[in-house]
């Protein structure tokens, strides 16, 4: 069945929702919304899957089947729904800790079998839901419950992971970037094979508070200033200025036609 | 017209799956459970909406088997005992989500890494509590290689009548030996009790079991591993929705053990009554063959226990249980008699031989002698 | 009555394959009981390989092997390891070729990989000559049904070669 209006995709008997006021989970989810109802996608064919998280809550407000599965596996789950029912539009919305700790061996796996997936990464460089504990996402420096000194380790970056395992589509934006979001969740989904999007989003309650990003409107100022498109960045790389380290590199990774499992029969 | 065919327990697996309709595996390489995976690697393909996939590790294949199950898939993996461990969390998943899938466990010998290529029954328990919380299993434990076809066809049907995850726990020894198999024709096929898209998903009657709806329905279900209500959404802080929910996916399982019950008895009013499962029961046979005097239970159906099939024993002063482990059933049974249990466990891979449950047997009856 | 039969030999040599086709042809042509089991794990990499076959006129239980009854060997190793515990009254078909020693029991010697190579030009074959001789040394099942286990096994093509494998195997009891 196709939505009449933008609200036919949310269950409405599940607000209010489990998310902080400033959450930039709220911002992500809408503009998927905003995509698979411009798309006119069919809501009794379209799945969205989770896994354990903040993010992961996302589907549980969405009108269509969905399956909220257990923490990092959300991708192994959705490859069965897929693999199953290869007509469905399959959604996984995933955090940095479900996706990159947990789920990472499922995460790589998935973007080298680029089975048709859209996976919507929320990316908020904390474990949201259990208090605040880093992440492997967690920039050098930054603080959260365990890296009470400032974590010391180099953080992933997920999208050249995700070109570098073979997704066909990857792209990073923030919650500051909406517009873009929308469309390239857009692409995502009509690009076969899997499409990667990842989204840099604040947490005011976990992340912020701890890293001097208190206010909600902080953090989204904070990608506003620190957004760098990719083509500039390349620029800098080979003119050798250096990139600043809070530089939030957006834009869009990879769009490309390697073969495709789970896609449309 | 049926077939005869002389197969591998593992094959025989496989294709009970197919012929009870199986149409996606989704597994992980591991001995001794490989030609489970290799055998619907190639017969997958060959059906309709049929697929087979090699996921990156065990977790993973259990969590595409759940996922293809809810678009409608009778779907399975198999595994060993490495790979069982693995799978803990999310078969506690599916049967929080009840969720029909089939797993076979080939079990060899642990802990760790242990014996790869040797027989054990030493997931017995793990199989019926490895995963956390309160919850109730199926388990079936084939002794010949005709039942690993059948009783992979029945855990097909118990999955979708019980919407739960159910166990095919075979061991090495069944799993790599040949033997004649009749294959039917075709099997009975029992599906799910159906729903209608209008149904809350997670709604019961005096069964406690819900219809079943796979995903494209229109009943547009939300699945979640977390307490829920008939809707399927999260409520998770509510003392008494977590212990209506968790009670009813135990009750519907436990309180229908006899309905489940598979087992045989052969003299029940010995003296020695030998209660045996999976490959062990070969060598009661051989022994009960020889010796008149003792009796046997013979278990299809391990979990849920048929507790109650203890009392069919009148004249019994001893239930003797050999099992490859150190004895995991023969504490089941302690919990339900007053009659002493005999552990006859062993482990290394070997079975026990006729002659050797002789001589537990005759160490009993002289202790009885003295008395 | 229940026979056991032990294959060993190393790997490369069939020894597997003969084990099971010697079973489905025991159990499928010629209506016995039979129960195949073999050695998995490192030494099947490789190294050593050993079936065995178990028939009865009634339900096989007890499915391993525990006094074999016959032997079918193709190396000195298989030898060492099984050939020399064998009573009295066994029988022992054993690749004249291959192994040096020789039983304490009755024994076939079938020069088999020999034959295989020089006569029939593949010595992959050697195993088929093997269950032939077998055959004609034991009786243990028919001809016939031996014939059927091999033509339902071996590749398409090569059932032509095989079967003049076996008719060797026959020929070389024959002989004896």
């Amino acid at each position: 069945m196709k939505a009449q209006v933008k609200e036919d995709w949310f269950r409405q008997d599940r607000l209010p929702h489990i998310f902080c006021v400033g959450c930039g989970n709220g911002t992500v989810i809408n503009c998927v919304v905003d995509a698979v109802y411009d798309l006119e996608l069919d809501i009794d064919k379209t799945v969205f899957i989770s896994g354990i998280g903040c993010s992961s809550r996302a589907p549980g407000y969405m009108a269509t089947d969905s399956l909220h599965t257990t923490h990092g596996r959300a991708l192994a789950f959705a490859t069965g729904v897929k693999l199953g029912r290869p007509e469905f539009d399959v959604i996984v919305f995933t955090g940095d800790g479900d996706l990159a700790a947990i789920g990472g061996n499922h995460f790589i796996h998935a973007c080298r079998r680029n089975i048709d997936l859209t996976v919507v990464c929320m990316n908020n460089q904390i474990y949201g839901m259990t208090g605040g504990q880093g992440s492997p996402c967690t920039p050098i420096g930054k603080l959260s419950t365990t890296t009470p000194y400032g974590a010391n380790e180099t953080p992933f970056d997920l999208c050249e992971l995700a070109v570098a395992a073979g997704a066909n589509y990857v792209a990073r934006w923030t919650s500051y970037h909406a517009k873009e979001l929308r469309n390239a969740v857009i692409k995502g989904i009509e690009t076969p094979g899997l499409s990667f999007i990842e989204v840099a989003c604040q947490c005011p309650t976990s992340f912020g508070n701890k890293n001097k990003l208190r206010q909600p409107i902080d953090h989204v100022n904070f990608f506003r200033k620190n957004a760098i498109f990719l083509q500039k960045a390349k620029k800098m790389e080979e003119e050798r200025k250096e990139i600043p380290a809070e530089a939030v590199i957006v834009g869009e990774y990879a769009r490309r036609s390697r073969p495709v499992i789970g896609g449309r029969i | 017209m049926s077939k005869l065919e002389f197969l591998q327990g593992n094959i025989a697996c496989a294709k009970g799956a197919i012929a009870a309709g199986c149409t996606f595996f989704g597994g992980y390489p591991i001995t001794p459970s490989t030609e489970v995976a290799e055998y619907m690697a190639e017969a997958l393909p060959k059906i309709e909406r049929g697929c087979f996939i090699q996921m990156e590790d065990e977790i993973a294949g259990i969590a595409s088997t759940i996922g293809a199950a809810w678009t409608g898939a009778r779907s399975m993996t198999a595994t060993s005992g490495p790979g069982f461990s693995l799978m803990m969390e999310n078969i506690g998943y599916a049967f929080m989500t009840e969720t029909p899938c089939v797993i076979v466990n080939v079990q060899r010998g642990g802990p760790s890494t242990g014996q790869p290529t040797m027989a054990a029954q030493g997931d017995m328990m793990q199989a019926r509590y490895g995963s956390h919380g309160d919850y109730a299993i199926i388990a079936l434990c084939p002794a010949t290689v005709q039942e690993c076809f059948e009783l992979t066809v029945k855990a097909f049907n118990l999955a979708d009548q019980f919407r739960c995850p159910v166990l095919v726990m075979t061991d090495e020894i069944i799993g790599h030996m040949r033997e004649r198999v009749i294959i039917p024709d075709s099997v009975e096929i029992i599906p799910p009790k159906p729903a209608k898209p209008t149904d809350l998903p997670f709604a019961t009657d005096e069964t406690e079991i819900p219809g079943f709806l796979p995903f494209g329905s229109g009943q547009r279900t939300h699945v979640t591993g977390l307490t829920h209500d008939e809707r399927g959404y999260p409520d998770s802080a509510d003392p008494q929705r977590h212990e209506t929910l968790v009670t009813r996916l135990v009750h519907k399982i436990e309180s229908k053990r006899h309905e489940i019950a598979d087992y045989e008895i052969v003299n029940p009013d010995a003296e020695i009554i030998f209660v045996c499962y999976g490959v062990p029961v070969r060598s009661v046979q051989q022994l009960a063959a020889q010796d008149k005097t003792i009796g046997y239970l013979k278990l299809r159906i391990v979990w849920p226990f048929p507790e109650e099939v203890l009392k069919q024993f009148k004249c019994v002063s001893t239930f003797i249980v050999p099992e490859m482990n150190l004895g995991m059933i023969s504490r089941e049974i302690e919990r339900h008699t007053t009659v002493p249990v005999v552990s006859a466990g062993k482990i290394g891979g070997d079975l026990h031989t006729a002659q050797e449950l002789q001589e537990i047997a005759n160490a009993y009856k002289a202790t009885r002698g003295r008395t | 009555m229940r026979t056991e039969i032990r294959f060993a030999g190393f790997g490369g040599q069939g020894i597997i394959t003969s084990a099971v086709i010697f079973g489905k042809a025991a159990a499928l042509y010629d209506n016995k009981y039979v129960v195949q089991t073999q050695v998995y794990g490192p030494e099947a990499r490789g190294g050593a390989a050993t079936g065995a076959v178990i028939i009865d006129e009634v339900e096989i239980l007890y499915p391993k092997v525990v006094d074999p009854d016959i032997y079918v060997i193709m190396s000195q190793d298989g030898f060492d390891k099984y050939g020399t515990k064998t009573k009295p009254d066994a029988i022992m078909v054993l690749d004249s070729g291959l192994v040096h020693d020789r039983p304490n029991c009755t024994y076939y010697e079938v020069p088999a990989s020999r034959v295989a190579k020089e006569d029939l030009g593949r010595v992959i074959v050697a195993n088929i000559i093997m269950l032939g001789a077998l055959v004609a040394a034991t009786g243990v099942i028919g001809r016939e049904a031996l014939k059927e286990g091999i033509l339902t096994s071996v590749p398409k093509g090569t059932e032509e070669l095989n079967m003049k494998a076996m008719i060797q195997g026959f020929e070389l009891i024959q002989k004896i």
